[in-house]
């Protein structure tokens, strides 16, 4: 028997049921479609943090104090002895060659007033590296002065001068963080959320004011840019043992790289998306046992036509062959669906939160075929044998044995 | 050409054995024209079953052009249908979704004919039973008596030297059933063996040759002599 007449004879066999035919192509397709989609938005999720911390740029160490055993993410008990403080920050600056910029930040959540329009804003006390660590641009006005870290001058996000100046040019007007006085020298130009913080809704201002103004003694971070990513691992040393040595011999500060922050997040999120595909294969699997119901359904009813081609000569091979063409057809249009449905719907989501894209990968893609494929494959075994090992005589007067 | 001897056949009906045939021994020629006649649960579907290589006996040799079927695997067996047999059903068993000429094709799709030649024979084959001008109608558009031409043009156009025939007439009306006997009679005539299954003893006295079968044996097995001129009855009941 000649390939392209199984697969005609088996198109022939699901064109006489439309409607069987589409509900279990349905079927499949949901399953697809759901696992390019929810691939899709786990791989988006992956891209859209990795995106984030390659803004921060890939030369950063991120100085926290307090020491645990985990490594790679924010310490989870903080054990904090010594204070990182701005003391500390000029230390590495002066010793440690590798060091280009480094910038100290102090944070606290204060009220800002303007007359009486007041809002909760995060205020972040830094210097100006900050300014070039972050890549900040300038909507208009200056950032913090070089050198500055003692001052009543402050830096505001797009937001933040939306609401508090309203039509109205903010450079040098006076505005007070909690009872203190400051005078906006720069609005910072919308940027949005930029690693889990909204810089258009902060106030920076110069770090020693800030410690002062929220009554830490201690840093909360400090950004560390070095200068070529080669010597990236030699200045974590560095910085360590600088470190050490000023806070009594004691090892109390956590040292985050980039990288390893970026590869624990792209582990999570691998795990995520893994998981969201797995969720998915469920559907398909679903899906799967429906076709085998409806391939049940079909030798059943089909049971004279099975007898007969047995008369007119089929083997039982041919027939299973004629039954596995009708499921693997089945299932790989219905993958064929799901994938056009998966990448349409995803291009829709695309189009309404443009920051978060959703990409199923290629390999996803190519996967969901192929899956269905084998899950028509898998699943139309059974009904394809049951209907090859039907007796041919009963079969001839419908009755199943 | 097909040689039977001391053929039997037991069924399991719950548990119970049921022998619908005892010891049937029967040898038929090329060319020749039986019918088997016997009451309903005579036997006679399951020899004609046996005789199609549909089933396989319990006990017994079933010789078909020669050769011993019991040694043959589904595979060469299928083979025999596909290329020796051709069957007529009471119900005529028509896909219902494929053309006349589809279902005329069919044999040959599965034997792998080309679809060029597969096409001109199911046209030549069409042509034999008369339906040309119906072949591109589905079997819902067509009369039983159209249905069944249909199905003779199926079952022929392999060329089988074997065409077994259960009750070809059984549901028709008389008018449409004498069409077909002469169609298949007609083919007889021409070279074809023809075994018909009947309970109707109109159509199975129109045989040169008449089995009865009653409770799976063999109770009569007469040539009319007087009826026609082949030479095949008295070969076969030599």
């Amino acid at each position: 028997m000649r390939f392209a007449d199984l697969f005609q004879f088996a198109a022939g066999g699901l064109r006489g049921h439309r409607l069987r035919t589409s509900l279990s192509v349905l079927g499949v397709g949901i399953g697809v479609a759901s696992v390019i989609l929810l691939t899709g938005l786990g791989e988006g999720a992956r891209e859209y943090v990795t995106g984030e911390f390659a803004s921060l740029g890939s030369n950063l160490l991120i100085l926290i104090p307090g020491k645990t055993e985990t490594r790679g993410l924010a310490p989870l008990i903080s054990v904090a002895p010594h204070d990182l403080t701005l003391r500390d920050v000029d230390a590495l600056r002066e010793r440690v060659p590798g060091i280009s910029r480094i910038a100290p930040v102090a944070f606290g959540t204060a009220t800002v007033k303007v007359g009486e329009r007041g809002r909760q804003v995060l205020v972040v006390g830094t210097t100006r590296e900050m300014l070039e660590i972050r890549h900040l641009q300038m909507a208009t006005g200056r950032f913090l002065p070089r050198d500055v870290r003692d001052a009543p001058l402050c830096v505001i996000g797009a937001r933040v001068q939306r609401e508090l100046f309203p039509g109205v040019n903010p450079l040098g007007q006076i505005v007070r963080v909690g009872e203190w006085r400051f005078r906006v020298i720069g609005v910072i130009a919308p940027r949005g959320v930029s690693v889990g913080m909204d810089l258009d809704e902060v106030v920076e201002i110069p770090v020693e004011t800030a410690l002062r103004l929220f009554n830490r003694s201690s840093l909360f971070r400090v950004l560390v840019e070095v200068r070529s990513h080669t010597a990236l691992p030699e200045v974590e040393r560095a910085v360590i043992d600088v470190l050490r040595e000023r806070h009594a011999g004691q090892e109390d500060v956590t040292v985050l790289t980039q990288n390893a922050v970026l590869s624990t997040f792209n582990q999570i999120l691998g795990v995520l998306t893994a998981a969201l595909a797995g969720i998915a294969a469920i559907s398909l699997g679903v899906a799967g046992l429906g076709i085998m119901n409806v391939m049940l359904v079909s030798v059943s009813e089909r049971t004279h036509e099975i007898g007969l081609l047995r008369a007119v000569g089929a083997t039982a091979r041919q027939v299973v062959g004629v039954f596995l063409v009708e499921a693997v057809l089945l299932s790989t249009l219905g993958g064929c669906v799901g994938v056009l449905t998966g990448l349409g719907v995803g291009q829709v989501l695309e189009r309404i939160y443009p920051d978060f894209p959703v990409h199923a990968p290629a390999w996803a893609i190519l996967a969901a075929i192929v899956v269905s494929g084998s899950v028509g494959l898998l699943f139309g075994m059974l009904p394809a044998r049951q209907a090859a090992r039907l007796d041919p005589v009963q079969a001839l007067v419908g009755r199943q044995t | 050409m097909i040689e039977l001897a001391g053929i039997h056949r037991t069924f399991e009906v719950g548990g119970q054995p049921v022998r619908a045939l005892r010891d049937v021994t029967l040898r038929i020629a090329g060319g020749e024209y039986v019918s088997i006649m016997g009451a309903s649960g005579s036997g006679k579907s399951t020899l004609l079953n046996l005789l199609g290589c549909l089933d396989r006996p319990s006990a017994g040799s079933y010789r078909f052009g020669g050769e011993e079927t019991a040694a043959m695997g589904e595979l060469e067996l299928s083979n025999l249908r596909r290329h020796r047999i051709g069957f007529v059903f009471q119900f005529f068993h028509l896909v219902p979704r494929l053309t006349a000429a589809g279902n005329v094709e069919l044999p040959m799709v599965f034997a792998g004919v080309p679809p060029a030649e597969r096409r001109e024979r199911a046209a030549q084959a069409l042509a034999r039973v008369g339906l040309t001008p119906r072949a591109e109608h589905r079997p819902s558009q067509l009369s039983g008596g159209e249905q069944q031409r249909v199905a003779i043009a199926r079952a022929v156009v392999m060329r089988p030297s074997l065409l077994l025939a259960d009750e070809p007439t059984g549901n028709l009306d008389s008018a449409s059933g004498r069409e077909i006997v002469d169609l298949i009679e007609g083919m007889n005539a021409e070279g074809l063996t023809l075994v018909v299954v009947t309970h109707d003893p109109l159509l199975g006295v129109r045989a040169r040759r008449q089995v009865r079968l009653a409770d799976g044996v063999v109770v009569a097995d007469e040539t009319a002599g007087a009826r026609g001129t082949a030479s095949g009855a008295e070969r076969g009941s030599a």
